[in-house]
């Protein structure tokens, strides 16, 4: 224990620049073997190669809607359609005058951009079959559509590619356009993976409801993710296109998507690398062994159930050795109060959120019915009841997941909006959950970091150039997360997978993600659930001290002996209506709660 | 015009709700929506071509095959794609692993039966001048279909002890298991009578539709069309979905034109979806936190 907490700080803080080297390693040698690829001089592995490039400019921009977000976008070679169509036709003078080739490209990815966002729209509402039916109709649609319009697209008869004219000439020329394209799309791609906005998208994938919690807004995130992976897509259409040298809707099979999409899941979900050198596989290899060429899809599809069933993880997984080192034994949660002068602004004045007679139902049953309740900076808050009688139902009309049906919700005399759970981050309102809400995939630190999102201040663009505001966020991020994970006492764990941890370690992860915030109001959802005793009086003593910071605390919990002990305020629940409020010393001596909660 | 448009129409419409039937059969059975309904419906057409025209089976014995080759692979689609990734439902892979084997399904079919459509014989001789012969039986057999179904599914959910342990299952399958009721039993029979319904939506049209691989990736959105506006699990719902869609489809193909049609079905899902995610006459998801 003791020399693993000695060492990691440092090992988190600054990398060594041989580790940075280390990391870049696979880049350097794939950048110089694309790079040296025509001193081979042979055509047909230029082919190839430049088909590999093109579908990669594609699968870096799926790569962020399937491997970060998780949404399923099946039949995502539609926007390759659109592009290569958008491409031809432009650039043969279908339509209108003949465009140069270079401005059809372009126009091409705007195409991309526009349908990104139109197919992805039910995702920002709906999760997974939807979406993937929808962008599966739209494959198909683009398909009929591409036969039936004759007059731009030749219909069954097709029509020519364009031809780029200097620097990118077919041949080599071409391929260096194609690979200079594919390395700018995996740069930019990579830069949002490693940035807020890739572990938002993550979040969103694997714990949804933390994320809202955390300020992140699922459906701005996703459209500008569409709009990316849209334009690359159309991008890589123009280029294929230029390749194919003539296009008809036969070019455009479903079952390319799935190479895209098989490439993305055997380099493994939040990964760069892998899908990169996914794709790059099973484009060459139908090349190198002929008689599979007419089995191609048969197999891709054998390896997607495979993956799925076997190993959900891709190769990523597969090739983590560093998950793989065993961790401490018999570690212990030792948070550090003094800290937290340093995570938490000390709060100037008095602030409060004051519900009053707020009544929800959920059908017939009246899950809270006339509720008032203060929330006070600088007090701890205790909220029991029996189980049922609405205390998480009230922490989430605070944190905005339920609409209640009557009753206002003011913060410092303002009204605050129901709904919008994405919105609470802004007020600095944070909170944990009561089965902890954890990316299991991500490290501790990457986890904590996500809670300080709204902290951000560089754009998506921004972000995706890595320009020098999205590198101080990232630094600041990570500063503060670090701290808020010495302050719960886990920085030891920095940099090990969330779901290696045990469940008490999860909780306290939880506190130091609200904590990024620098919470005004932190609202804990039976924060000692699952804990040993020792870890609870260590847990009491670390709300406390938030408190005390001028943080306005409201504690869910059941374990009473936690509740008396550290709370200024108690209202106890009973079938969604106050029961009984007051001191901890009330509470102890009113007469109806030690009869129908406490007991003895 | 108007006459084909109706017949056309109606026996189109007819085929995407008995597909739209086939997906609410495995959703109620295990809240999985799989790619394989498609994939069936193509098959129909596909194994009928197959038995009947191509190795002179009797039409009768042919039609009976292709239903039980389509309880088989019902079964071996509950076994292998949907069984494995049941435990963590949440993480949605059943979208993936049905895809693969309806792909993979799709792909034999591609490479030993053809990837051309080919035409479906005529399955019941009818004398020229008779009644039946008024409207052409491809019209007539994708209809009478998909009434047989749902007579046949109301009869079984509503009057039978087998049917009503469906129900249970669909409704809350925790709890049907607490019952003692076999859960993993019943979710065998969904499927392979899911898989019966699809390909007997895909025999009945293929007079019209043709045998053809094609038709996969057009039933299974088609299909699916229906199912999201009318609520997911509703078979009322895909059925008025179904033949809206089709009258919808034919009507826009002869006046305006294919192209409107498709862009328009289209845009429809998605602004339905969009507005009402829950389907037109579906009720509102259950809490979140």
């Amino acid at each position: 224990m003791t020399d693993t907490t000695a060492s990691t700080p440092a090992r988190a803080g600054a990398t060594s620049w041989l580790g940075k080297l280390e990391g870049k390693i696979s880049w350097i040698l794939l950048g110089l073997a694309g790079l040296a690829l025509p001193l081979l001089d042979d055509s047909y592995i230029g082919v190839i190669a430049q088909r590999a490039c093109i579908y990669w400019v594609l699968s870096a921009g799926l790569n962020l809607v399937v491997g970060y977000a998780g949404q399923i976008a099946i039949g995502w070679v539609s926007m390759l359609t659109l592009g290569a169509y958008t491409t031809a036709a432009l650039a043969a003078g279908r339509v209108g005058a003949e465009w140069n080739p270079y401005l059809a490209l372009a126009a091409g990815g705007v195409m991309g951009a526009i349908f990104g966002v139109i197919v992805g729209l039910p995702a920002l509402r709906l999760r997974t079959f939807y979406f993937a039916m929808t962008t599966l109709g739209f494959a198909t649609i683009v398909t009929q559509v591409a036969l039936a319009w004759k007059d731009v697209t030749g219909g069954g008869v097709g029509t020519p590619g364009p031809t780029f004219p200097w620097p990118f000439e077919p041949g080599w020329g071409f391929y260096y356009f194609c690979f200079i394209l594919a390395a700018v799309a995996t740069w930019m791609t990579a830069n949002i993976g490693s940035s807020r906005y890739g572990r938002a998208l993550v979040a969103i994938r694997d714990a949804e409801v933390a994320a809202e919690a955390s300020g992140i807004a699922k459906p701005k995130l996703l459209i500008m993710v569409f709009l990316l992976a849209g334009a690359l897509g159309g991008v890589a259409g123009g280029l294929f296109a230029s390749l194919q040298s003539y296009i008809t809707p036969d070019a455009f099979t479903f079952e390319m998507s799935v190479l895209f999409f098989i490439a993305i899941l055997i380099g493994g979900r939040g990964s760069i690398l892998g899908p990169v050198l996914g794709t790059i596989i099973l484009t060459a290899l139908p090349e190198f062994a002929a008689p599979l060429v007419q089995w191609s899809t048969f197999l891709y599809a054998v390896l997607l159930l495979a993956i799925v069933l076997l190993v959900p993880g891709g190769i990523a997984d597969l090739l983590d050795f560093k998950n793989r080192r065993p961790l401490t034994q018999h570690r212990e949660i030792v948070p550090r109060t003094e800290l937290l002068k340093r995570a938490l602004d000390k709060t100037d004045g008095k602030h409060s959120i004051v519900l009053k007679d707020i009544a929800l139902h959920f059908g017939g049953v009246r899950a809270i019915d006339g509720l008032d309740l203060e929330i006070r900076s600088g007090e701890v808050h205790g909220l029991i009841g029996p189980n049922g009688s609405g205390k998480t139902t009230t922490l989430n009309v605070i944190s905005g997941y339920y609409r209640p049906k009557t009753g206002t919700m003011k913060l410092d005399g303002a009204d605050m909006p129901f709904d919008q759970p994405h919105a609470r981050a802004s007020y600095r309102i944070a909170r944990t959950f009561q089965t902890p809400r954890i990316v299991g995939a991500a490290s501790v630190l990457e986890n904590v970091m996500i809670g300080g999102t709204v902290h951000g201040q560089a754009t998506f663009t921004e972000a995706m150039l890595s320009l020098p505001r999205n590198r101080r966020d990232e630094k600041l991020l990570r500063q503060a997360a670090m701290q808020a994970l010495a302050t719960v006492g886990l920085e030891s764990l920095a940099d090990v997978r969330a779901d290696r941890l045990q469940h008490s370690e999860l909780r306290f992860i939880e506190i130091a993600r609200a904590l990024m915030l620098r919470p005004a109001f932190l609202m804990l959802d039976e924060p000692a659930a699952g804990l040993s005793t020792e870890e609870i009086k260590r847990l009491g003593a670390l709300i406390k001290a938030i408190s005390r910071e001028g943080t306005g605390v409201l504690l869910v919990e059941h374990h009473a002996d936690l509740i008396f002990d550290i709370c200024d305020r108690v209202t106890v629940l009973n079938l969604g209506k106050e029961l009984a409020a007051g001191t901890p010393a009330e509470i102890r001596a009113h007469r109806e709660v030690v009869s129908a909660y406490l007991g003895a | 015009m108007f006459a084909s448009i109706i017949s056309y129409g109606l026996a189109v419409g007819a085929v995407y709700a008995l597909i739209g039937i086939t997906y609410n059969v495995m959703f109620s059975a295990s809240r999985v929506f799989s790619f394989t309904a498609g994939m069936l419906g193509m098959l129909g057409g596909v194994l009928g071509a197959l038995f009947i025209k191509d190795w002179g089976i009797n039409a009768v014995l042919g039609f009976v095959a292709v239903l039980a080759c389509g309880a088989v692979l019902g079964l071996v689609t509950e076994i292998l794609t949907v069984r494995p990734v049941l435990k963590n439902i949440e993480q949605h892979l059943y979208v993936l692993s049905t895809l693969a084997f309806a792909l993979m399904i799709q792909q034999v079919t591609a490479i030993e039966y053809g990837t051309e459509a080919y035409p479906f014989p005529v399955l019941i001789p009818i004398d020229a001048n008779s009644i039946l012969a008024i409207v052409d039986q491809k019209f007539w057999l994708p209809v009478l279909a998909c009434i047989v179904t749902i007579v046949g599914l109301e009869f079984l959910y509503r009057r039978t002890l087998i049917g009503r342990a469906f129900l249970a299952i669909a409704e809350d399958s925790y709890a049907a298991r607490a019952l003692g009721l076999p859960e993993t039993r019943l979710r065998m029979a969904s499927y392979a009578l899911a898989g019966v319904i699809g390909t007997l939506a895909g025999f009945t049209g293929a007079q019209m539709l043709l045998a053809f691989i094609g038709n996969q990736p057009i039933l299974n959105f088609y299909g699916f069309v229906p199912v999201a506006l009318g609520g997911m699990g509703s078979n009322r719902g895909a059925v008025i979905g179904g033949l809206a869609l089709g009258l919808f489809q034919q009507a826009a193909n002869f006046l305006v034109g294919g192209i409107f049609a498709a862009v328009a079905v289209f845009a429809v899902f998605i602004v339905v979806l969009l507005l009402r995610p829950e389907g037109l006459a579906g009720a509102s998801a259950a809490r979140r936190v």
